[in-house]
């Protein structure tokens, strides 16, 4: 079937009024669930399931597309209010997000997280439906070593967050690294820090660290230091909206973390992390205003959100063309897809075309729905700030425990969060950074496991990594990220026409 | 608490009639939601209860991790003697208890039935040199090294597999180039753009590829053919290898006999109900209904069998 026909015949299926009505619910519950720490899309969907007996397909996937997307942008809301993000995506957005919050610019920050996440997740619907065949074929071009170089690149991203002290920054990178080590070694079949704990033995869930650092560490942080202060600043004082400036700024983040979201998220090794932390990268490296960054530069919130909602998007891409699913959430709408007897696989399209173009274009209108959700309340959000903070982050601490325990029902990764919520108050308390710490617990094991494999293939001969061209291109490009920075440095040092800016620093 | 649930369990069973006196099972899945342990305990309670078999209802605990020893082990934990708690399990299990070296183990549970089977395929890139099972066997006896396997995890079933073709081909099980990948999606993207040279996983996930051409099939690890797929069985290609992804329920650690017939009783009727028969198409599992005694038997065999081959591939001491 030809696109543009497929996608209005799916319109026409999607904007029914029942169908919008399960969109809404879609939608609204992805925000609150991306809201919450610790429960993701997957599980949401997973409890969902058994609506498929009751309704029918196209309502049920255009839920299920609203929870997706929905996610992605409600997991924004807390990283940047509260620095405490609830999905690995939106760690980086906390970074700048939370800044820009502190200084009275979180409407603004909200804003171009929207804005972004809408545009991103728009041209990668669009990608979804007029390049999703070639985008496919990316999954069977990707080897080992090329995944690697990739990683590579996402690792020389860590030396933008470091922050201030390099100690501080590699101490706190190879924390992550050490803890992503822990648990039974997939080659072998070794245990590796385990000390035969066997909740321990799948290594440590990332959400606990993710949680337990954000949300508990600031959680103690704030009580140890404001008590009952209301706090100095007035959440509202840079406005509700997004001046000139901060579109002007916001635009190309958007574009460029779109580039880098889609075709990674759509790479079964992918991930919605690895863009993130890349499109950071190339923003900071790429803005006029690099004084800013690390105090709440718009462009560090603009570009990751972009980047994760592109990583959503390219997700689908595998799935809907080859009938693979490349992460947990893609693995329970395929078990939906079977719960109606469809046959997953490359055939999908062909063989269920009205369902699957009512899903690309409830992926549209979902979009839509959520900018729309979103924008107003962005300034509604923000007014959270106003509540007293002990009640504020009494709430975060119980939500967190609540939401982990849902997610393993495992005591153990309780106990876990207090011990390294504890780590991330001592951290706070002594500067060091926290990003690297998940930054390495993240890509340690995902670059070990693709390390591996690309010296089982290549039988232990180290010029594997460079064999392929997109792996010698990468590597290359990896090389070149350590040198032009400070080849940028140096030129604009050489600028002597900003006087503003250099007070700024 | 638990003394209560037995004796209403006892109550319900030796009195039928009476279902209002009964509580809801009580139903581990040793795995994620979503996954196949999952499912293998979802959906016999809901073919059941569609039916009428039994009907009281069901409380599902997820709890995934280390190859399913740790719903194992809560399950084995906390429902010592209930009639009414069953777990959901199978070969990779088995296989799990040996490699996360699991202080409780099958032993501690009463098996009760082995439900379904997902055959396993081996299969190769589409334009590869290796185009029968002699051919494979060729390849790896020329250098054992230079053929890179991608599978599942590491001493899962479909590692399994290609240790028992290296073994009955007199090569080192210990020695095979196996790597392991998290899931289907990556294996098979992996074996069709060349990264591995040979793939094995079980026939719903390799069989759509397959038709669409991306990779070739050269052998199924079933006793004979599959049905739609044209390639022989190693049997068949003269190794005496066969291996099933099967999966099943067992009951309660000391399950008393009457709680043991009266399960038995309820998969018999639930076997033989149209909803399971509808439930088998749409998941595409295959039927491997194998009940009571019988099933204790093949267990044991499974237990030797894949304890000696995981130790033979040097994954267990």
């Amino acid at each position: 079937m030809d696109a543009i026909t497929g996608l209005m015949n799916g319109f026409s299926v999607a904007l029914q009024p029942q169908n919008l009505i399960w969109c809404f619910v879609g939608t609204f519950l992805g925000t609150a669930i991306g809201v919450l720490p610790g429960i993701g899309p997957a599980l949401t969907i997973a409890l969902l399931l058994p609506v498929t007996v009751y309704i029918e397909p196209t309502a049920a996937f255009i839920m299920f597309a609203g929870i997706f997307y929905g996610a992605m942008y409600g997991g924004s809301t807390t990283s940047i209010l509260l620095n405490t993000p609830g999905e690995s995506g939106s760690m980086m957005t906390a970074l700048e997000g939370n800044k820009m919050a502190r200084k009275g610019r979180g409407a603004a920050a909200l804003c171009t997280a929207a804005i972004g996440s809408f545009v991103a997740g728009t041209i990668g619907t669009l990608g979804i439906t007029f390049l999703a065949p070639p985008i496919a074929e990316l999954a069977f071009i990707f080897k080992p070593q090329d995944y690697f170089a990739l990683m590579l690149l996402a690792f020389l991203s860590v030396s933008v967050v470091m922050g201030t002290s390099k100690v501080r920054g590699f101490i706190a990178l190879f924390l992550g690294l050490s803890l992503g080590v822990i648990g039974i070694d997939k080659q072998t079949g070794l245990q590796r820090l385990t000390f035969d704990v066997p909740d321990l033995m799948d290594g440590v869930e990332m959400t606990v660290v993710l949680v337990s650092l954000f949300a508990i560490g600031e959680t103690l942080y704030v009580a140890s230091r404001f008590g009952f202060q209301k706090p100095n600043l007035n959440p509202l004082a840079g406005g509700i909206w997004m001046t000139k400036e901060d579109w002007k700024r916001s635009w190309k983040p958007w574009l460029r973390g779109t580039l880098f979201g889609f075709p990674i998220g759509a790479l079964p090794a992918g991930g919605a992390e690895i863009p993130t932390f890349l499109s950071y990268t190339v923003e900071r490296n790429l803005t006029k205003h690099p004084e800013e960054f690390g105090h709440g530069a718009i462009e560090g919130v603009a570009g990751p959100e972009a980047a994760n909602n592109a990583a959503a998007a390219g997700v689908l891409v595998p799935l809907l063309t080859l009938g693979l699913p490349t992460s947990a959430t893609a693995a329970i709408l395929l078990a939906a897809f079977q719960n109606y007897g469809l046959q997953p696989g490359p055939l999908l399209f062909i063989n269920s075309a009205d369902l699957v173009w009512g899903l690309i274009a409830s992926l549209y209108v979902g979009n839509l729905m959520l900018l729309i959700l979103n924008l107003p309340l962005a300034g509604l959000w923000v007014r959270l700030l106003f509540i007293p903070r002990p009640y504020l982050y009494a709430g975060i601490l119980i939500f967190s425990l609540v939401g982990i325990w849902g997610v393993s029902n495992s005591w153990v990764d309780l106990a876990m969060m207090f011990g390294v919520g504890l780590l991330g108050y001592a951290m706070r308390v002594y500067d060091f950074p926290i990003a690297p710490v998940l930054i390495g617990l993240i890509l340690g094991p995902m670059a070990e496991v693709q390390m591996r494999r690309a010296l089982a293939v290549g039988q232990g001969d180290p010029l594997v990594f460079v064999s392929t061209p997109l792996s010698a291109v990468l590597v290359a490009i990896s090389v070149l990220i350590v040198i032009v920075p400070a080849m940028l440095h140096w030129r604009r040092t050489r600028k002597i026409d900003m006087p503003d800016e250099a007070a700024g620093v | 608490m638990i003394k209560a649930v037995f004796a209403a369990a006892l109550a319900f069973s030796l009195s039928a009639a009476a279902p209002a006196l009964a509580d809801p099972a009580v139903v581990m899945a040793p795995g994620g939601a979503g996954g196949g342990y999952d499912a293998m305990a979802r959906l016999p309670f809901e073919a059941m209860s569609k039916e009428g078999i039994f009907t009281d209802g069901a409380t599902y605990t997820n709890k995934g991790g280390a190859g399913g020893t740790i719903g194992l082990a809560e399950f084995v934990g906390a429902n010592r003697g209930n009639d009414n708690a069953v777990m959901s399990m199978g070969v990779i299990m088995v296989g799990g208890i040996l490699l996360n070296s699991s202080p409780v183990t099958l032993d501690d549970v009463t098996p009760l039935v082995r439900l379904t089977n997902d055959t396993g395929v081996v299969a190769v890139a589409t334009d590869s040199p290796i185009k029968t099972v002699d051919d494979l066997v060729k390849a790896m006896k020329a250098d054992l090294g230079a053929v890179s396997i991608g599978g599942g995890s590491a001493g899962g079933v479909d590692h399994i597999v290609m240790a028992l073709i290296a073994k009955e081909s007199g090569l080192e099980p210990a020695k095979l180039n196996y790597i392991p990948y998290d899931s289907g999606a990556e294996a098979v993207t992996a074996l069709g753009g060349g990264a591995v040279t040979v793939a094995v996983s079980g026939v719903s996930e390799f069989k759509p590829m397959a038709d669409a051409g991306r990779i070739r099939i050269i052998a199924v690890t079933s006793e004979g053919r599959v049905d739609g797929i044209d390639a022989p069985s190693l049997k068949e290609a003269g190794l005496n290898v066969v291996v099933g992804n099967w999966r099943g329920i067992v009951g309660a650690p000391d399950m008393s006999a009457d709680g043991r017939k009266m399960w038995l009783d309820r998969f018999a009727k639930m076997h033989e109900s149209a909803a399971w028969k509808d439930i088998l198409a749409k998941q595409g599992w295959e039927d491997a209904y194998l009940a009571g005694d019988e099933f204790v038997a093949f267990l044991n065999d499974e237990k030797t069998r894949i304890g000696a081959i995981l130790k033979e591939a040097g994954l267990v001491k």
